[in-house]
């Protein structure tokens, strides 16, 4: 049981970094229509930008660590957002009534962009960073096993669930939100009744590119490293939940997020950790076998 | 995937060193994980060469011919471990110090071989590497045998009656020091409690921790390369175990420290008996710190595997690959890691690994004696 509840809190912090990520997919993917391959490398940016204004508020000798982190959330949050909107607007949007494979291959190039971009201004090394939120919590403990809950791991779910609160009251009670759900609908008609469609994609992108760097704040302040490769995997981890939970649909995102990092988690408990990857990639072919829209996605109505 | 490495490797062979060459150069290679997780060493390997080749021409190069040196990056990846070694030979390059990884060095020994270039490695511990026979493999560094000797007899020793796990990354590296580890640990009658891998590049170890710490594992050692060791120590220590990990030479870099932080010490490695204290390195390492650099790990190593081609060259009177490792094998050398003579298959014959821990303050010393 102890040893059951160790493996809940490390799938649920792994899982909720995965949501974060996910959800940027989700919500490009619900208006345009199109997989945002470049949204992995946007989350790389966003632990680079997280670990540049880190050293900088350190090198300035500022000390007390909630400040720190506050700043750097929302530094890396503004920044990071520009860079969404940056690729949304030179290699989607002049793409956006072309073919449907177009905005998709931009993408693609736009992820090499990146990813080369960081490689060669950062250089290619791992970027370590000393252990910023340290100590934790022993909660339970029997047998000799101590369920161990570190300060990192509160920080990584409360930021989570905060984030997620806003962004979903932002979606839901905002106009901006109404703005979204309508152009996710009908971009023609949500145009004639009056809706700036082009300003409202741009939103998206930026809200998801601002997930994106919490997430990668967070993956730098749980795993203490960031590298210009790391987007690749985790983008392709984050796709997999959004599509497991439903591509198009927010809490499904966040849903599978959570789900990919428990299986892996639980997976690597039980079994061989080498076979993590197969078992929650296994999951995810036979829950679309059963539901082709995900979890949580609803079926889309054809248009006549 | 595969065309992200490619596009990697077009961005990486433009930004390397490559000077072009007076038409009376001679032109040698090194090549390595110049960018990717393993870069650290890349680096090692980039600034021992360099130094080695600054040394060399200053007092005149060989045969009479200045040297001038190509720096290539396989990132640590097979495939691009083997389109380098295919570049190399068809540059006609006659001489490459490489590669780091294990998995890398084995594919590209072959195309070497077929394209007539001599390979030492500074680096690459894997037995495979020089028992496949080829003539044109050498290595200035220990085997994993040997490696993995050393670390079950200390973990033996050390570690009676304790709950001992091992992990490994499935490299060629990585596994086969893993199981050359766990072969001398069983034989001296110490059975480990877990036997697991995991995948190269993880970041997330913590469900393999959390299950270490069910089994109250007292030593873990880790086949595999220093950021995954890394990350473990940390997410240990974050879950609060005192665990010590152990593991093999890919832990002789400072970024090791960098990325666990204080968490790091107690934690032990084995390497060769450090180089830069011997007294032929005295005033090379010297000439290292002169200009910043702290010659660590595999960069003297790198400088030794200069030295013993240069020497080859003027004994053999010429840079012919074939003739040049005839006489690598025959003669013995003088080099800063020490006097190297090799046998048939191009190891050294002198080896004495050693185990190093290192300290809060992010450095390694060496604690066991020789032959203990």
């Amino acid at each position: 049981m102890d040893y059951f509840a160790q493996q809940l809190i490390n799938g649920i912090v792994l899982g909720s970094i995965y949501g974060l990520i996910a959800i940027g997919y989700t919500m490009v993917y619900g208006i345009v229509g199109m997989i945002n391959f470049a949204h992995g490398d946007i989350f790389m940016i966003g632990g680079f930008i997280a670990l540049i204004t880190f050293l900088i508020l350190v090198s300035i000798g500022l000390t007390t660590v909630p400040l720190i982190l506050l700043i750097v959330l929302l530094v890396s949050m503004a920044i990071t957002s520009l860079y969404g909107w940056t690729v949304e607007r030179i290699a989607y949007r002049p793409l956006r009534h072309s073919f449907r494979l177009a905005p998709m291959l931009s993408a693609i190039g736009m992820s090499f962009v990146l990813m080369n971009f960081s490689q060669v201004s950062q250089g290619a090394r791992v970027k370590p960073i000393p252990p910023v939120i340290t100590g934790g919590y022993s909660l339970l403990e029997s047998n000799g096993f101590v369920v161990r809950l570190s300060n990192a791991q509160i920080v990584v779910v409360l930021t989570t669930v905060v984030l997620l609160a806003i962004f979903t009251w932002l979606v839901s009670r905002t106009r901006l939100g109404r703005d979204m759900r309508a152009c996710e609908q009908d971009q023609t008609m949500a145009a004639l009744l009056g809706v700036d469609v082009d300003r409202t994609i741009s939103m998206t992108f930026l809200i998801g590119a601002a997930l994106a760097a919490v997430a990668g704040m967070m993956y730098l302040l749980y795993y203490g490293l960031v590298d210009f490769y790391m987007g690749f995997i985790a983008g392709i981890k984050a796709f997999t939940a959004a599509v497991l939970g439903g591509i198009g649909s927010l809490p499904g995102a966040m849903l599978g997020g959570l789900l990919i990092g428990l299986i892996e988690t639980m997976w690597s408990a039980y079994f061989s950790v080498e076979y993590k990857d197969v078992a929650a990639f296994s999951i995810l072919i036979v829950v679309l076998i059963f539901l082709p829209t995900g979890l949580l996605g609803r079926p889309e109505v054809e248009k006549v | 995937m595969k065309s992200v490495k490619l596009f990697g490797l077009a961005i990486g062979a433009s930004l390397a060193f490559s000077t072009p060459a007076f038409a009376q150069d001679v032109t040698v290679a090194v090549a390595g994980p110049m960018t990717g997780g393993e870069s650290a060493f890349g680096r090692q390997m980039k600034n021992g060469a360099e130094m080695a080749i600054k040394d060399l021409n200053a007092a005149g190069g060989v045969l009479g011919k200045k040297l001038a040196l190509d720096v290539e990056d396989d990132a640590c990846d097979p495939k691009q471990a083997r389109s380098v070694a295919e570049k190399i030979a068809s540059a006609k390059i006659p001489f490459v110090a490489g590669h780091y990884c294990s998995s890398s060095s084995i594919p590209a020994s072959e195309a070497y071989a077929d394209g007539n270039v001599l390979q030492i490695t500074p680096a690459s511990t894997n037995p495979l590497f020089t028992e496949r026979k080829l003539w044109n493999v050498a290595r200035v560094c220990g085997r994993d045998d040997q490696q993995g000797q050393v670390a079950g007899d200390f973990i033996a020793k050390n570690y009676k009656g304790k709950n001992i796990a091992i992990l490994n990354d499935k490299t060629t590296y990585g596994k086969g020091l893993a199981d050359e580890t766990k072969k001398a640990l069983n034989k001296a009658g110490v059975q480990e409690k877990m036997f697991e891998s995991y995948n190269k590049g993880d970041k997330d170890f913590t469900a393999i921790v959390s299950r270490m710490k069910r089994e109250n594992i007292d030593l873990v050692y880790v086949g595999g390369y220093h950021q995954e060791s890394g990350l473990i120590v940390r997410q240990m220590r974050d879950q609060g175990m005192q665990t010590v990990l152990m593991a093999g030479d890919a832990l002789a870099d400072k970024e090791f420290a960098s990325i666990t932080g204080p968490a790091g010490e107690g934690t032990l490695f084995t390497f060769g008996p450090d180089p830069r204290n011997k007294p032929t390195a005295k005033s090379i390492v010297e000439k290292f710190r002169s200009e910043n650099i702290d010659p660590e790990g595999y960069t003297l190593y790198t400088y030794a595997a200069f030295q013993v081609w240069s020497q080859a060259v003027k004994k053999a009177g010429t840079t012919d690959p074939k003739k040049v490792m005839d006489a690598i094998k025959a003669g013995s050398w003088d080099t800063v890691i020490g006097k190297l003579e090799f046998d048939a298959k191009g190891d050294i014959k002198q080896i004495d690994y050693v185990v190093y821990k290192w300290d809060a303050k992010g450095n390694y010393t060496e604690i066991s004696p020789k032959g203990s």
